[in-house]
Order: structure tokens, then C-alpha cells, then sequence
């Protein structure tokens, strides 16, 4: 019987969304193959988060040091390494998250174990582990297989397993050692520090109205404003807009900005990357105008209309007005 | 201060239909049109701007074929010193892992302060060449970087985390950083910009003038098979002249209470 290992993440004393996501997926896998699975904790007083973590794996192994209070990959990095090298896991689960990207690529070159990035599945075939990822923004789906090696690495995307608990389990506690006596990292933690509150709080709005890459020109923005006036409603954005400066962060839906939940969301513009729709799952209906029929968004959204958006948007303005008059 | 940048050439995938290739191991390629990959854009004008404020060289390297030398030019248009290109024959049998030995191979004999690639690449998206870099090189290290700034022997990154929220480190040099987008805003780049560059040096290496055997570039992660995506119920869709689809538009807000 062999572990599947669960690498948990946390932050500010919460243990975050992905570590649950990764754990069912890693139960599921164990029920199938007869393995057990295996969470490794590393933090300071961590005690809350281990209580949380106890019925959701087999196995909880804690690293508590003063050092490890915040994030670093590099003693991550060493820790995990020096335990793969120990207990031989066929299966290592990192999250895909900004910390996730920072730490699975050093582990994979450290341990010379292969590395899947990104991932949204994971199949099993005659004892190898198979990987399913997108590629070009989710227009191509790819499986992935592994060379030969005792384990592999896969980091798995946020939010596309479920939170719940799967099959019934009794973490066994295993107190480690921080095993490292004189190591220095090179990069030391400074603060945290939260994106400027706006005028608008786009988490509270009932109906967005949100504009992406496809709007062109940063004075045709004018245009999304207009509509949104006309619907009484919110301006937000997808990522590339805030890159260029053309509306304010705190506008942005997405991973790195913020989960929305309005009734009504109306994506115009926008191809639907998966770190701009994991921030509009919670919103009761999307209506997508893009020329590209093929963009992945016309996958999620409830409505969808393929067509120029400087055609529809104008025609869409004066038809609330009228409506709204009469 | 020199900094190394590590780019590459992507194809433009928005708004065109992808189509698998007879192998089923990747793409079809030669209708697409192709461009620097957007993070590195903003890593090459990032590494300009630190040259002009702290002077210093910046030196870009792609790995790949002649046709991928058009980005090389647009990082020495920008402001880059000079390019290598490591010409490593067909690139499909390589992985991120085998890119990053070459990349590794090649910078380990520039002098390199700060070495920057972009958080990741457009097309296949692994995200993983930077960090494997800078474990390769046993450089420090900070990644999906929004801002930047030197102190005496350090650099101060802020990283891009979820929700918001941005973790600022300090982090020892030399080091890898990489570079989110959004972090700067990058110069345009003109024809005759590129004209004009052509004067600057643009070397081309090969895998055996680096001392690279085929053994140590032998892919770890392996694509089996790609596919398009398996179909979903998807949207249902407004058709007919922009003043039906208005139409319709303005009766659906109505049924959802947003019309008020």
C-alpha cells in the first residue's frame, strides 16, 4: 500500500479552498487503487488546521517551527524533498496556486521527479498516473503520462474538485522535526498587502457588467460605461484591462481579483479564462458577447451571443433606454 | 546590474480555430500568426527599464528555430543589448524540463544579477521554466512578480497571490524572478525600431557547442494525446440582426430582475 500526498496550503491561520479540493481527489484516487492518503502540514501552531484536517486523510504529517510561520518555498522545497526521499509517494498533489507555482517546479528539479502543472484531472492506467491540462487558454485539452520515475508531481488547478469529504478517515498524527539546522533562504517574507479599495465594491453588485481584451481601445471603455449607466448596474473587467491601465484592480474579477455574485453578469469582450471565471461562480446568470466562437467562455456562460460587440452593445444601449421609459 | 531575460514565440490563438495535427501530439501551425509571448514582454521591458535606471546590460534568449530570431529582434528594438538563440533542432521532443536545461546551460556563463522569464507561456500554459530555472542554477528565487525594486544586493519583489492580495519578500541576488503581466507597461515597437536593431549582435548557438547530450534532455512529462474539448451543454445562443438579439437581450434581464 503506498501514499498519495497531499501538500496542504494555508494562510493567516485558514486553510485554503484548493487543500480540501486536493484531498478529495486524492481520496477518490486512493478508494480506486487501495492507497491511503497522506497530508503534510508545515507551519507555526498549527494546531486549529490540523483539527480541521483530521477526518480528511489517513495520514497528517506536522512540521510546527517558528520558522516555517510564513510560506517559503525553499524550506518547503528542502522539507518535502528529504520526506519524498523517505516515504516514496507514487503521487505528490501541490495546488496550482501562486505559491503552488513557485515551489512544484524547485521540487521537481530537487527530487528529479516529472512535474504536471496545472491540472484540472487525474486518470489512472496500469498502475501510472495519466494528467488531463489545457493548453492554449483552454481551447486544446492534453493528456499527460509520466517517464518511469518512483513518483511524480502534479499540481492541480483551483476549484474544479469538490470541497467535500470523501470516504471515512482517521488522520494518524505524525509529529515531524524541522529537520533543516542551519539553512538561510534567500528570500525572506516581508508583508502582505491588499489590492486599494475603490468607490465601488463589485462584490456587492447585482448585475455587472464586465469588459475584457476584446474591447480594443482603451477609449471604447466609454461605451461599457454608457450600458452599465443605462442598466443601473456596475462596471468590472477581466485581467488584461487592469494590466493596461485601463480601469482600476479593484474592478477586476478573477483569481488575483476579486469573486462576484451578482444576479445578472454580462461578459462583453471576454474569452473566458479560467482565472476570470473562477471569480464569477457565484453569479446566477452569465450572458457572453464574443466574436470568437470558440471561446471558452460560451462553455460556462448560461446565454451567449457571437457577434461584434460594437454592433450589439449600441443597438443593446438604446433598447434598455426605450424599455426602461416605457 | 545584468540581467538575462528568457523569451519565447507564441502563436495568437484568440479568435481562430485550432486544429489537432495527424499525430494528435499538439497543434497545427503554419496558418497561425505568431508573436512574443505576452509575459515576457513585460519581463524584457521590465529588465530595460532596471538597465536605464541602474545602467548595466540585458541580454534575451529564446530556444528554437530561425523563425523564432523575429522576437529575439523585438527584444533588441526594445532596448535589449543582445540575443542568443539556441537552435535545438525539432522542439516537440522537448519538454519544460529540457528547455530549462538548455536555458540553464546557456545562462551559467553570462553574468547574470537578475534572470527573468515570464510567469508563463500562452500556448502550452505549465508555467514551470522559471522555477525549475532558478533550482537548476541554485539561484533565489521569486515568482508571479508585480513590482520590483533594488536595494544594495537585494531586490524587493512583490508576488501575486489570490484575491487580491500581493506578498512583498526581499530576496538576495543574484535571482530568478518571474514576471507577472501588468507589472510595467511596455514600449511599443516600431518597424523601423527593428530596422535599426538589426545592427546588434544575435548569436546562435547549438546543443553541442553547449556540451548537451539528447539523454539529458529526455522529456519527464510526455503529452500522450491532445483534444479539443469535450462538449458541454454551453450557452444558449441569441441569433438573428443585432435589434432581435437586443430584443432578446432586454427580455432575459427582465425574467432576471435586473431591469428595474
Amino acid at each position: 500500500m503506498s501514499d498519495i500526498f497531499v501538500i496542504v496550503e494555508h494562510r493567516l491561520g485558514e486553510i485554503r479552498d484548493i487543500t480540501f479540493e486536493m484531498l478529495w481527489k486524492a481520496g477518490e484516487l486512493a478508494g480506486k487503487l487501495s492507497h491511503t492518503v497522506t497530508a503534510v502540514l508545515l507551519g507555526h501552531e498549527v494546531s486549529s488546521i490540523a483539527e480541521d484536517l483530521s477526518d480528511r486523510a489517513d495520514q497528517l504529517i506536522i512540521y510546527d517551527d517558528e520558522r516555517l510561520k510564513n510560506f517559503n518555498a525553499d524550506l518547503y522545497k528542502e522539507i518535502i524533498a528529504e520526506l519524498i526521499e523517505e516515504a516514496k509517494p507514487p503521487l505528490i498533489l501541490i495546488g496550482s496556486t501562486s505559491w503552488g507555482m513557485e515551489l512544484a517546479p524547485c521540487l521537481s528539479i530537487k527530487t528529479g521527479l516529472p512535474l504536471a502543472t496545472d491540472c484540472i484531472d487525474i486518470m489512472s492506467e496500469h498502475g501510472r498516473f495519466m494528467a488531463q491540462r489545457q493548453m492554449y487558454n483552454g481551447k486544446i485539452f492534453a493528456n499527460v503520462s509520466f517517464a518511469e520515475t518512483p513518483g511524480c508531481l502534479i499540481t492541480i488547478r483551483s476549484g474544479v474538485f469538490p470541497k467535500d469529504k470523501i470516504g471515512d478517515r482517521q488522520a494518524q498524527k505524525v509529529q515531524k522535526d524541522f529537520p533543516l539546522a542551519d539553512i538561510k533562504p534567500g528570500k525572506a517574507f516581508v508583508e502582505f498587502v491588499e489590492t486599494a479599495a475603490g468607490d465601488v465594491d463589485i462584490t456587492q453588485a447585482e448585475l455587472l457588467i464586465s469588459v475584457g481584451r476584446g474591447i480594443g481601445e482603451e477609449e471604447n471603455i466609454a461605451l461599457i460605461k454608457e450600458l452599465a449607466e443605462a442598466l443601473n448596474g456596475v462596471v468590472s473587467c477581466s485581467r488584461p484591462i487592469v494590466d493596461k491601465n485601463w480601469l482600476p484592480k479593484y474592478l477586476q474579477v478573477g483569481t488575483s481579483g476579486k469573486s462576484v455574485s451578482p444576479k445578472v453578469y454580462i461578459a462583453i469582450g471576454i474569452s473566458g479564462a479560467f482565472q476570470h471565471m473562477a471569480g464569477t461562480s457565484g453569479a446566477g446568470t452569465i450572458i457572453a458577447v464574443n466574436k470568437d466562437p470558440k471561446a471558452p467562455i460560451f462553455r460556462t456562460a448560461h446565454y451567449g451571443i457571437v457577434d461584434d460587440l460594437f454592433k450589439i452593445v449600441p443597438v443593446l444601449k438604446d433598447k434598455i433606454r426605450e424599455a426602461k421609459k416605457g | 546590474m545584468d540581467i538575462v531575460v528568457c523569451v519565447k514565440r507564441v502563436p495568437l490563438t484568440e479568435e481562430v480555430d485550432l486544429v489537432i495535427d495527424a499525430q494528435k501530439k499538439g497543434v497545427k501551425k503554419d496558418q497561425l500568426a505568431f508573436v512574443l509571448n505576452d509575459w515576457d514582454n513585460y519581463a524584457v521591458e521590465e529588465a530595460i527599464l532596471l538597465k536605464e535606471k541602474h545602467s548595466g546590460t540585458v541580454t534575451a534568449i529564446t530556444v528554437g528555430n530561425e523563425d523564432d530570431e523575429e522576437v529575439l529582434r523585438r527584444c533588441l528594438a526594445m532596448g535589449a543589448d543582445r540575443a542568443i538563440r539556441v537552435e535545438a533542432g525539432d522542439m516537440s521532443k522537448f519538454d519544460s524540463f529540457g528547455i530549462v536545461k538548455i536555458l540553464s546551460q546557456v545562462v551559467k556563463d553570462l553574468p547574470h544579477d537578475l534572470v527573468f522569464t515570464g510567469v508563463l507561456a500562452d500556448d502550452d500554459s505549465y508555467g514551470m521554466v522559471g522555477m525549475m530555472m532558478a533550482e537548476e542554477l541554485n539561484l533565489n528565487h521569486s515568482s508571479m512578480v508585480t513590482a520590483i525594486q533594488l536595494e544594495d544586493g537585494k531586490v524587493r519583489t512583490t508576488s501575486e497571490l489570490e484575491g487580491g492580495l500581493g506578498e512583498v519578500s526581499v530576496v538576495d541576488l543574484p535571482a530568478l524572478i518571474t514576471i507577472q503581466t501588468g507589472i510595467n507597461e511596455p514600449r511599443y515597437v516600431s518597424i523601423l525600431g527593428i530596422r535599426k536593431a538589426a545592427k546588434k549582435e544575435l548569436k546562435v548557438m547549438d546543443l553541442a557547442e553547449l556540451g548537451i547530450s539528447d539523454e539529458e534532455l529526455a522529456p519527464r512529462a510526455i503529452i500522450e494525446e491532445v483534444y479539443l474539448p469535450p462538449e458541454t451543454e454551453g450557452a444558449q445562443m441569441l441569433t438573428g440582426d443585432p435589434d432581435k438579439i437586443a430584443g432578446d437581450f432586454v427580455e432575459i434581464l427582465t425574467k432576471k430582475g435586473v431591469m428595474e
